[in-house]
This record gives structure tokens, C-alpha cells and sequence, in this order.
């Protein structure tokens, strides 16, 4: 399996995003650039350019027409995707650590820094998508048609169940929420994770009923969406950053290192930059991907299942294709099941 | 079962329960004491008893005795007379001061007067307190016996039916003890939080395991590792059981301070770092001073090496225990530790000694003796010196002088049958320095000495073979000092030559160069030996090596009892300690957080170096495996049953393959059963899925991004598109000149 290396970004990135046909792959770093990669030869379309600060967050829409951006300038940004403009800016008083649109693309979720005196918040801004001809993309509400306040441990990361029925987000103290969002209402709350230790990712399967958390307590755990139940457990070695449920195959990819600040201070042995492949169904660990010389912060799965790629602290994004043995692997238990 | 140190007090922890605190002991020692001046006054007993007129004969005899510890005076002593004018076997004393009257106390008391008469000295005070009226009974009633209850086998763990071997894990705050499964999980048998506060230690047969705190030793053992014994020692640092496990030491780096009231201690440990416990009673025999503090290791937590005492083999009747008074060696004799005829054996500047660690009978000697080897440097223009004495007899049976030593390190074979003497020598100049190896064959008459060939470096290792007769040494060059590199070491093996039943001289088989190697680790059944660098930066390796090897000799060491093999060699990265098992099958090396944080955990290899798992352990501390007792085979049936090896390998290995077979189907059975589990979810959640949508009265396909509200561009699904790329590559440019 060879990566392809993708070196646009001057700082660590931060996520990377397939969109829906997996062609295109975007990425943010801490250098206010967003860039858009064709994912089958690593060559770069293009960039996004507007941000004032570190860019915490990308996502696109389901068909590929708007691109949201967070950041660290307090604003959310939505994009023209084919065009590169920036057709509209929402502020915020603090930082935008995530966004994401529902799977239908009428919704846009963002979640917000405690910072300043403010706590952390989930916003959901209405999406228009102008005249269907990709004009009038800039008439978009102004107002967020919901905001949900996080009195107890801010929201670091947060996502959309099935139909979107409900926001489930991930928080600073290592529960999991699921929301109404209609209301706002908290429906439940579950310590999926080590208390107060931070859930740094979360991923969605592709029927979005159950979703894949990445904490610090070095562990990420398959959750159903619908009940919040934790179905299965991947304990790593080192604290996780990002986490993926990969389609086709019934692997997840978990992705981490020591934290970033600890680096210098450990050898590059102690580091475990390397991303871990698991099997969703058994819970084992059936192999590892090296490449990156720090930590893994953010990896996204093709949406085919057919490739997947990484970003890491030191800057690089690793696009790697899978080879024929990862889709010929097969537990013998799995292979019966497929004869009968 | 939470571990406690419930018959201590609460305050020696200094453990914050605040609402609980218990002021009695200060409102004890702060009231105000009404019997002011009191406490200078003792109470002697046990005096015979005299008529009047000799009474001022005995106050003056006593008097003698009285004013070794403190002043007093014939005035002081008081004598009362009965009706018969007839002393009454007790006298009342006045020293100067309370301290003197405690110093009676503590010296006097049980001293014998003469033939038939003890001293009992007490504190007035004392008898005022504890004799008062109320406070003792007045009918003398039966101690209650209580009832007989039985405790867990010791040894229950031998029992195992596959004979497995157990070992104890400390971790974090966690100790637990495991069976050994060979390469799969081990298989817990207990597992408690804050077992122990400083280390682990089992005895040297394996039936207790001790765990230390500040309060003391406690020691643990039966099936369930219940509540064995306590030894309060405040404080106590290291620990070390005598080897048939009678008996145990304690020592602690600051002096022991009694307080009243202490149930098990009392003022004779006062002011001591030193405890010989008798495990039994749970009592303590005797304590000692520590005089050489500077000279004793740090408390390095786990390496026990109390260097200036050790304990002596308890066979049969003799039981001896030394300590270090700096200019002689007092051997003391168990039980009762009396000193062993009353003297210490006087020798000037006697650095360091080693007990026999088995009973030597030496050619030509019948009596029962233990041997004990010590050395003296040079002292003016006396040569060092290492001596070889038999105890009890104190005699000395040899000894060997020496010049321009620097230092010496005795090693005994572990039978007995060798000493070597390692003699670290530097030259006139003093400049370089040089090892010599002097080997006492302590079973052959006299006791002949053999020089190995003098090696020209230092040697930094030694280790015998266990019942055997070779050894491995390592030496290493002239290591700049500060340089970050290790130094590089050579490690080289000896044997004797063959010679028929009797083992030849020794002779260097091979040396392996070039290596960083520092420690040395023979199985406990001898044979194999693990070479390997620990605590290192740097290199990790650990070389497996079998001396009797079964393939072809090389013909230059055809003549020695060894066949070097060098089986394979193993990485652990940062590994600090190594341990075999106690059968020689199985070696564990760890990595503990004691040393570094990186990669903490423990490793399992066979004797061969096939590594079995690794299991990376966060904040691994320490690795023991539980020793076991001596076999109970007599040699007959041991070599009977070495004979008919291969058949019981036979039917281990059909049990091993039942093991292995059995566990797969449980595999399998599991992953099967998780796989449906996983099936049927996703089935149920997509039947309710398809429930919702129909509530909603949404479309089969409502999650479709086609329906998604972006997609109308271009109306219709346009397909995939293929994307062709030609990719040129000139893989070769020559350039040829025409004409």
C-alpha cells in the first residue's frame, strides 16, 4: 500500500474530508487554508482562502455544492466548492471546533469553543442552496434556528444520527449526549469514556446508526445512536485523536499518538504515530499503517471504502489506496457466514 | 479483602481522617501529672530476702550494680522491713533524674543478681499505673485458648493439577498473582489495589508473599493470600527471609522509636534499624544498630542486599546470624540469638563476608561446620587477606594474602563447592587495574586454590552456574568517563576440563567481544544462561545461551565440560530486569517504571528465546515469580524420571494439543456468536428504521444524498466517470555522437 503524500499545508492539519463520491478530498490546518486534493493521484485542485485564524473544522455537503469551514477567527464559513468563493460568513463569539451538515444537506451543525465567558454551545444554522443552479448560493438566514448551551462539560465534537433524529455530540468529560433537534432538548447522556478525559473524534457508519468515539482515555468505543448503548470497545496504546468506521469491509481505523506538546520530549518510538486497524465486529487488532512523524490529528475513509486518508501533526496528508489483501482478509467465522 | 495494618495505630500513617481524630494519646501526654517527681523512682524485685542486719550488706552489693547506669546513692535506696524484721525482696531506688531511672529500667531489668536471684526493674510509676487497685484482677483467671481453627495450605499452589508455576505482578497501585499459562493470558488468581506501598517479596520457598508499608512487614499466603503475620517496623526500607524461612530481617534508614502502648514492640528495639523476627510467633528475636549507614545500599526498593549481614543455611541445629561491628564478625545463634560463645570473632578491618550457601562437607572433616568467607584489605604494609572460617569452631581453614588490591567480591557457588575470589588490582602506578580470579575448591582436601589467568580488564559481572561448575564473567575496557556511549563489554564463558568424576582446572571456553552486555542469568537449573544489557539507553539485548548444546564440538574445547551454543537473541526495549522461573523453562524480562517510563510492561521467552507475549503494562513496577520448595524426589526417582522424559512429554503434549484445541473452539464459538449478535442488531435496527420512515412518511431511500437538497445540478445521475492518466517516465537518456 503506498501512500500518496499530500504536502499543502505549512502546520498540522486538523480534519480531512472525503466528499460523497470520494473524488475530492479537503483539508484544514492551523494555516487558515483550506485545499481541495483529487484523491486518486494526490494533485491539488485548489485552495479556500479567507480565514483569519486556525481552521478547526471542515465538512461538505452531501452533494458537493457548499463546503462549511470553523475556525479558530470565530467564524463559520460556507464556500462555493466549484468556484472557491466564500458566500457567506457567520460569527460567532468564540472559536468553531466542528461542523457538520445532516445527511440530507438541509442542516448545519456547529460546535462552539467555552471561552471568555461563554460556554460551549451546538448551533444549526437552516442551509439554502439557492436556485439549484448553483446561483444564489449567498441567501442563507442569518440566525441560527436552534442553539443548544452545554451547562455541564462543553461539546468538543457532535454529528447527526440516522434521518437526522438526533445530534449526538461528544464532550469534554468523556460522555456522550444525544439531542432532539428540534428542541434542543437533551434526550440522554451516557459516560461512554474515562471521566474527564476529552472525546476527540466522532464518526458515523454510513447508515448513521451507530457512531465511532476517539477519546484520550486512549480507548474508542462503537455506539448506537439510537440508544446510546456501547457496543463494542477498542482499547490502543496511546490517546486517540480521530477515529473511522470504514464501509465495505467491517474495519475501523483509529488514529493518535502522544500528544503533541509531549513529543519532543519522548522518542519517536514512545510516539505510536501509526494508524490502527481494527475489526469492528471482533474487536481485534488486525494491522497498522506507520508513515506520519507525529501524532495522527484527523482520518476520513472514502466513502467507497476503497482508500483512506490521514492527517497528521507533522503537516502531511496520507492518502493510501487499499491493496487487494485488505478486502480479500476474511475471519474464517465471517467467510462461512458469506457461503450459507 | 482490602490489605490493612489494623492492629497499628491510625496516626503512625499520618492518613488525614479528620473527623475521626483521637485526641486520647495527647490528652494523655499533656495532663498535667499530679505524681510530679515520681519518675525518678524505680521498683527493683526479685532481691532475696535478708534479715535487718544484712540488709546494709546487700543495699551496698546492689548499689554496685545500681550506679553502672546512673546516680543514686545509699540514701536513695530504700528497703522496707516486715514485721519479722525481715527484708521483703524489693527495694525502692532514687536515681537523679528520670532518665537515669529509664536507663535502670532498660538495662537492669532481668539481669541476674546471682545464681538464684533476677533483677525486675519497673518504674514506680509503672506500678502506680498498671498495678493499681481495679486495674488488675485480683483472681487469677485461665488466658482464654482459643478455639483451634484451620488455615489455608501454604502450599496449596503446588497442587495445581498442570503444574503451573504462579508469579506476582505489581502495577500502578495493583498487585495481583497469576498463573502462568505459558503464551496465552495468565489467569488471575488475586487482584488487590494498594496490596503493598513499597515492593513485593516472596520468601525463598514461596510460601509467603510479603508486602511492605510504613508500618511494617506483612506477610500473606494459603489459596486466597489471607493475612499470614505482621511485623511492625516503622518505616522498614528492605526485607530478607532467612532460607528456610523461619525467620526474617527488617531494616529500616532511620531509627525505630517506640512509643508506649505498642503491643509487639518494646524498648529494647528502641533506637534500632535492625529486627530478626521470628515468623512463627510473629515476635521480634533481637535488634541491632545499623553503624555504617553510608555503607549500606540506598534502599534500592527491590535488589535486597543487606551486604554487612546475611543469614547462614538453617540446617540441622545450628542457626546463625552475624552482624557488623566494624572491626569483627559476631555470629549469633538462632533461636534464642545469643552471641556464639558469648564473643565476637576479632578481626582487624574486615571489609565484607559471605556465607556458605549450602552445608559443605569438606574432605577429611566429620563435624557438623558451616563455612563463611571473608576478606580484610591491606592494611600498612599487611598484605589483604581472605579467609575461609568454619563455624561454630571459629577455626580458620585457610586463607590466602594478597597484594595492591582494591577490591574483593566473593562469590559461593550456590552448592557450596567453589568460591571465587574477585580480586580487582591495580597497578604499582595505580593507574590501570586488573582482575584475578581465585577459585576455593572448598570440598577438595585443603582446600586448593586456583588462579585463572589474570584478565586484563575489570570484571564487571560473575555468576556461577547453579549446581554446576562453570561460570560466566564480564569485563569491560577503560570507559571514558562522561561519554555517552555504553561501554562495549566482553563476555566470556569457563569450564572446567574433563577429568573424569572430578572437575579439571578451569579454562576459558570462548569470549564474545564487542558486546554492551552487563548482567548475567543462569536458570536455577543450570545449563542455559541469559547474557543481556538492562538499563541502557541504547541497546537491549538479551542473548539466549545453552552450554551443553547438542550438536557438534568445535574441536579446540573438546577437552571442556561445555559445548557453547549461542540459541538466539531477543529485543526488549528498555528492559531493567530479568527473572527465569523457578522450573528453568520460561524467562520474563520487564521493563519497570521504577527505572523509566518508556514502554513499562513485561515480556515472557522460553529458555530458548522464543518470546511467548509481551504484555506492555502501564506503570509496571516489579515481576516475581513464586519460588518453589525443594523437590521432594529422592535422586532415583528424579533420574527415573528424566529417563522416561519422552513419555511424559507424550502425554503433556496430547494435553497441551487438547488445551490448544479446546481454546480454539471457544475462539471460534465466541466470534461466531458475536458475528450473529452484530447481524441480528443490524437487522433489528434497520426493521426500525423502516418503521420511522414510514411514520414520517418519508421515502425508502430518504438518507440518499440523490434526495439530499443540493442535487438538482444536472438533474440526473451522470455515472461514474472514468479518468484515464498516462503517466511518462523516461527511464534512460543515452546520447550517442554520430560520425
Amino acid at each position: 500500500m503506498r501512500p500518496i503524500l499530500l504536502s499543502g499545508h505549512e502546520r498540522s492539519l486538523n480534519q480531512i474530508k472525503f466528499n460523497s463520491d470520494g473524488d475530492l478530498l479537503f483539508s484544514v490546518a492551523k494555516d487558515k487554508i483550506v485545499c481541495a486534493w483529487w484523491s486518486a493521484n494526490g494533485e491539488r485542485l485548489g485552495t479556500y482562502q479567507g480565514h483569519q485564524g486556525a481552521i478547526w473544522t471542515v465538512d461538505v455537503s452531501p452533494n458537493t455544492v457548499l463546503l462549511a469551514t470553523g475556525s479558530a477567527d470565530n467564524t463559520v464559513r460556507l464556500w462555493n466548492i466549484k468556484t472557491g468563493e466564500c458566500v457567506k460568513v457567520w460569527d460567532f463569539p468564540t472559536a468553531v471546533k466542528r461542523v457538520a451538515f445532516s445527511p440530507d444537506g438541509s442542516k448545519l451543525l456547529a460546535v462552539t469553543e467555552k471561552r471568555m465567558g461563554y460556554l460551549g454551545t451546538i448551533v444549526v444554522l437552516d442551509i439554502k442552496y439557492g436556485d439549484g443552479k448553483l446561483g444564489n448560493l449567498e441567501d442563507q438566514a442569518d440566525e441560527p434556528s436552534l442553539r443548544i448551551t452545554c451547562e455541564d462539560s462543553k461539546a468538543t465534537v457532535a454529528g447527526w444520527s440516522f434521518l437526522a433524529k438526533y445530534i449526538i455530540a461528544g464532550h469534554e468529560d468523556g460522555s456522550v449526549s444525544q439531542y432532539d433537534p428540534k428542541t434542543g432538548e437533551q434526550l440522554e447522556n451516557v459516560q461512554a469514556h474515562e471521566f474527564d478525559h476529552q472525546i476527540n473524534d466522532i464518526q458515523f457508519s454510513q447508515d448513521r446508526t451507530s457512531f465511532l468515539t476517539a477519546s484520550k482515555d486512549k480507548s474508542a468505543k462503537l455506539i448506537s445512536a439510537r440508544n446510546l448503548a456501547i457496543m463494542k470497545t477498542y482499547p490502543a496504546d496511546t490517546p486517540l485523536n480521530s477515529a473511522a468506521i470504514t464501509p465495505k469491509k467491517d474495519y475501523v481505523i483509529l488514529g493518535g499518538g502522544q500528544a503533541a506538546m509531549d513529543v519532543t520530549t519522548t522518542s519517536a518510538r514512545q510516539g505510536k504515530f501509526e494508524a490502527r486497524f481494527y475489526h469492528k465486529i471482533f474487536e481485534d487488532e488486525i494491522g497498522r499503517v506507520r508513515g506520519h512523524f507525529g501524532p495522527l490529528n484527523t482520518i476520513d475513509v472514502h466513502p467507497a471504502g476503497t482508500a483512506y486518508a490521514s492527517g497528521g501533526e507533522d503537516g502531511y496528508v496520507r492518502i493510501h489506496h487499499f491493496d487487494k489483501p485488505y478486502f480479500d482478509f476474511m475471519y474464517e467465522v465471517e467467510r462461512e457466514q458469506l457461503r450459507k | 479483602m482490602a490489605p490493612s495494618f489494623d492492629t497499628l495505630t491510625e496516626q503512625d500513617l499520618h492518613e488525614e481522617e479528620e473527623e475521626e481524630v483521637d485526641f486520647s494519646d495527647l490528652k494523655e501526654q499533656y495532663e498535667v501529672k499530679l505524681e510530679e517527681g515520681l519518675d525518678t523512682f524505680v521498683v527493683i524485685d526479685g532481691l532475696p530476702v535478708v534479715p535487718k542486719d544484712s540488709r546494709q550488706k546487700l543495699v551496698k552489693f546492689l548499689l554496685r550494680k545500681l550506679t553502672s547506669v546512673g546516680q543514686t546513692s545509699e540514701d536513695a535506696v530504700f528497703m522496707p522491713l516486715n514485721d519479722k524484721d525481715m527484708t521483703e525482696g524489693f527495694a525502692f531506688v532514687e536515681y537523679e533524674t528520670p532518665e537515669q531511672a529509664v536507663a535502670a529500667v532498660k538495662q537492669l531489668h532481668g539481669v541476674p543478681l546471682d545464681k538464684k536471684h533476677t533483677l525486675a526493674v519497673n518504674k514506680l510509676m509503672d506500678i502506680e499505673r498498671y498495678g493499681r487497685e481495679g486495674r488488675i484482677e485480683e483472681e487469677y483467671q485461665e488466658p482464654q485458648v482459643e478455639p483451634f481453627k484451620e488455615k489455608e495450605h501454604l502450599r496449596s499452589w503446588l497442587g495445581d493439577a498442570s503444574a503451573r508455576d504462579q508469579f506476582a505482578l505489581y502495577r500502578n497501585d495493583k498487585v495481583g498473582v497469576f498463573w502462568n499459562n505459558k503464551g496465552n493470558p495468565p489467569e488471575n488468581v488475586v487482584d488487590r489495589a494498594h496490596w503493598t506501598q513499597l515492593f513485593i517479596q516472596w520468601s525463598p520457598k514461596g510460601n509467603f508473599l510479603a508486602s511492605v508499608h510504613p508500618q511494617g512487614v506483612q506477610l500473606w499466603g494459603g489459596s486466597s493470600f489471607s493475612k499470614q503475620k505482621q511485623f511492625p517496623h516503622p518505616f522498614v526500607s528492605l526485607i530478607e527471609f532467612s532460607p528456610l524461612e523461619g525467620y526474617l530481617t527488617t531494616w529500616s534508614a532511620r531509627p525505630i522509636q517506640v512509643e508506649e502502648g505498642q503491643p509487639i514492640l518494646t524498648f529494647e528495639e528502641d533506637g534500632k534499624n535492625i529486627i530478626v523476627w521470628d515468623i512463627e510467633t510473629g515476635k521480634p528475636l533481637r535488634s541491632f544498630v545499623s553503624h555504617d549507614l553510608a555503607a549500606l545500599p540506598p534502599p534500592s526498593r527491590v535488589t535486597f542486599n543487606l551486604r554487612r549481614r546475611s543469614s547462614g543455611p538453617l540446617s540441622s541445629g545450628l542457626r546463625t546470624r552475624s552482624t557488623w561491628p566494624g572491626q569483627s564478625i559476631s555470629i549469633y545463634e538462632l533461636p534464642n540469638m545469643n552471641l556464639l560463645g558469648r564473643t565476637s570473632v576479632k578481626i582487624e578491618g574486615v571489609n565484607d563476608f559471605e556465607w556458605s550457601p549450602a552445608t559443605v562437607t569438606r574432605d577429611g572433616v566429620k563435624q557438623y561446620e558451616q563455612l563463611l568467607c571473608f576478606w580484610t584489605p591491606e592494611i600498612g604494609s599487611n598484605p589483604a587477606r581472605v579467609a575461609m572460617m568454619s563455624v561454630p569452631s571459629k577455626e580458620i581453614v585457610r586463607t590466602r594474602n594478597l597484594f595492591n588490591v582494591s577490591d574483593v567480591k566473593l562469590h559461593w557457588q550456590s552448592q557450596g563447592t567453589y568460591v571465587c575470589v574477585k580480586v580487582d588490582r591495580h597497578s604499582k602506578s595505580k593507574k590501570s587495574m586488573a582482575t584475578n580470579l581465585e577459585i576455593f575448591r572448598v570440598r577438595e582436601k585443603g582446600v586448593p586454590v586456583e588462579v585463572v589467568d589474570s584478565l586484563k580488564d575489570t570484571v564487571i559481572n560473575f555468576a556461577w552456574e547453579p549446581n554446576g561448575s562453570r561460570f560466566v564473567l564480564i569485563n569491560t575496557g577503560e570507559n571514558p568517563t562522561g561519554a555517552a556511549i555504553p561501554p562495549k563489554t566482553a563476555v566470556s564463558f569457563f569450564a572446567p576440563e574433563k577429568k573424569g568424576n572430578t572437575a579439571g582446572s578451569f579454562k576459558l571456553v570462548r569470549t564474545v567481544e564487542k558486546k554492551t552486555s552487563n548482567g548475567i542469568y543462569w536458570s536455577p537449573k543450570g545449563r542455559f544462561v541469559v547474557v543481556a544489557t538492562v538499563h541502557s539507553q541504547s541497546n537491549f539485548d538479551l542473548d539466549f545461551w545453552d552450554m551443553d548444546f547438542e550438536g557438534e564440538k568445535n574441536d579446540a574445547e573438546k577437552d571442556l565440560a561445555a559445548n557453547l551454543q549461542l540459541m538466539k537473541t531477543v529485543e526488549h526495549y528498555g528492559v531493567t530486569d530479568i527473572e527465569w522461573d523457578p522450573t528453568g523453562r520460561y524467562v520474563v524480562s520487564s521493563a519497570s517504571v521504577w527505572t523509566h517510563s518508556m514502554e513499562n510492561g513485561w515480556n515472557m521467552h522460553t529458555f530458548s528465546g522464543n518470546t511467548l507475549s509481551e504484555n506492555p503494562t502501564e506503570k509496571f513496577k516489579q515481576f516475581a515469580w513464586r519460588p518453589r520448595p525443594p523437590t521432594l524426589l529422592s535422586k532415583e526417582e528424579q533420574k527415573q524420571v528424566r529417563k522416561n522424559l519422552r513419555e511424559y512429554s507424550k502425554e503433556f503434549d496430547e494435553e497441551d494439543k487438547y488445551a490448544v484445541d479446546i481454546a480454539n473452539t471457544a475462539v471460534v464459538e465466541t466470534r461466531k456468536r458475536v458475528l450473529s449478535e452484530w447481524v441480528a442488531w443490524l437487522r433489528r435496527e434497520m426493521e426500525l428504521q423502516a418503521e420511522e420512515k414510514e411514520a414520517f412518511g418519508l421515502p425508502e431511500d430518504a438518507d440518499s444524498r440523490k434526495l439530499a437538497l443540493d442535487a438538482p445540478i444536472g438533474g440526473e445521475e451522470q455515472g461514474d466517470t472514468v479518468v484515464e492518466e498516462i503517466v511518462e517516465e523516461i527511464i534512460e537518456e543515452t546520447e550517442e555522437v554520430i560520425g
